[in-house]
């Protein structure tokens, strides 16, 4: 019984870690949109800061990761 | 998943499994895209030379704007990283076969090794004064410690993010097109359509990894630049 309920925290825990990744998913948005918009403003200087739009995406990702690894960690460690 | 391809079922740390025959395949791959197809060394290139060649100069210039021109004897790291995680992230794309980068064991040695190289690579180049990477300048004195911790955090976590997120991407899309591929089987009386849409799905899964293998290169470049320029 009292496992059973420490699987089900355990798996409710997993399924609320994926909110995590809205809020990654908003801040990839944001930056791959933001670059858009300053693109179309100016386009010749566009190419020169693909680099720094992945980075950025990278880095926004970076936490939308953790929470998959929070829901990994609760499926399979806890 | 990890199986031993030559019989017995337990895992050794030498067994021959069918990660080693696919990562043996990668670096296979490589040599015959890098060493075979830029031998000829035409002056008008053949398809597999110019394809080597767009790669090096795509790597060399990325190093080049990212850490300048002195993060370039560094090249050889960074090319060998990029070939080896797109190669392995590319095959892992063919039907039956096993996506090496996808076992976080192997993605986190490739980020360890980086997080090492890096840091011994800051202490030796600037000396005490790599510490000031953590000391943010251009904030007020009050805000600067708690800064320096959230720093330190940052700089200690980027193994695991940079490790996690090549894994993640590639174990999640494999996953999703192993689903959809189901789904595809199961809708087989739908005739084309749901070929057509895994296709599609699969065109997206061939763009992730060619990006997760850029994302990965390109932090390292970014982490090198650290190491290389401490104080902005």
């Amino acid at each position: 019984m009292e496992g059973d309920i420490v699987q089900m925290g355990a798996y409710i825990g997993a399924g609320l870690a994926c909110l995590g990744m809205g809020g990654a998913g908003i801040g990839v948005g944001h930056v791959a949109g933001n670059y858009l918009a300053g693109a179309l403003r100016n386009p010749a200087a566009a190419p020169g800061q693909t680099a720094f739009l992945f980075i950025g995406i990278a880095f926004a990702e970076a936490l939308g990761i953790f929470s998959f690894l929070v829901a990994l960690l609760l499926m399979f460690a806890v | 998943m990890v199986k031993p391809l030559f019989g017995g079922d337990t895992v050794g740390i030498f067994t021959i499994t069918n990660v080693t025959l696919w990562m043996a395949m990668t670096v296979l791959a490589v040599t015959l895209l890098m060493v075979v197809g830029a031998r000829g060394r035409a002056l008008v290139p053949t398809r597999g030379q110019s394809m080597a060649e767009l790669t090096y100069s795509f790597i060399y210039k990325m190093i080049e704007d990212v850490t300048g021109r002195d993060g370039v004897r560094f090249f050889p790291y960074i090319m060998t990283i990029f070939m080896f995680v797109f190669f392995s992230n590319v095959l892992g794309l063919i039907p039956w076969s096993f996506t090496t980068t996808s076992h976080i064991a192997v993605t986190a040695v490739l980020a360890l090794s980086v997080f090492i190289t890096v840091t011994v690579l800051g202490f030796v180049l600037n000396g005490a004064s790599f510490l000031r990477l953590f000391w943010v300048d251009s904030a007020p004195l009050a805000l600067r410690p708690i800064l320096a911790l959230i720093e330190l955090i940052s700089y200690f976590v980027r193994p695991v993010s940079h490790s996690i997120r090549l894994a993640g991407a590639m174990m999640a899309g494999h996953a999703v097109a192993k689903v959809f591929a189901g789904f595809a089987a199961a809708l087989g009386a739908a005739f084309f359509i749901p070929i057509l849409a895994v296709t599609a799905l699969y065109a997206l899964e061939l763009l992730v990894a060619v990006i997760q293998a850029y994302v990965f290169t390109i932090l390292t470049c970014v982490y090198l630049k650290d190491a290389l320029h401490p104080h902005h």
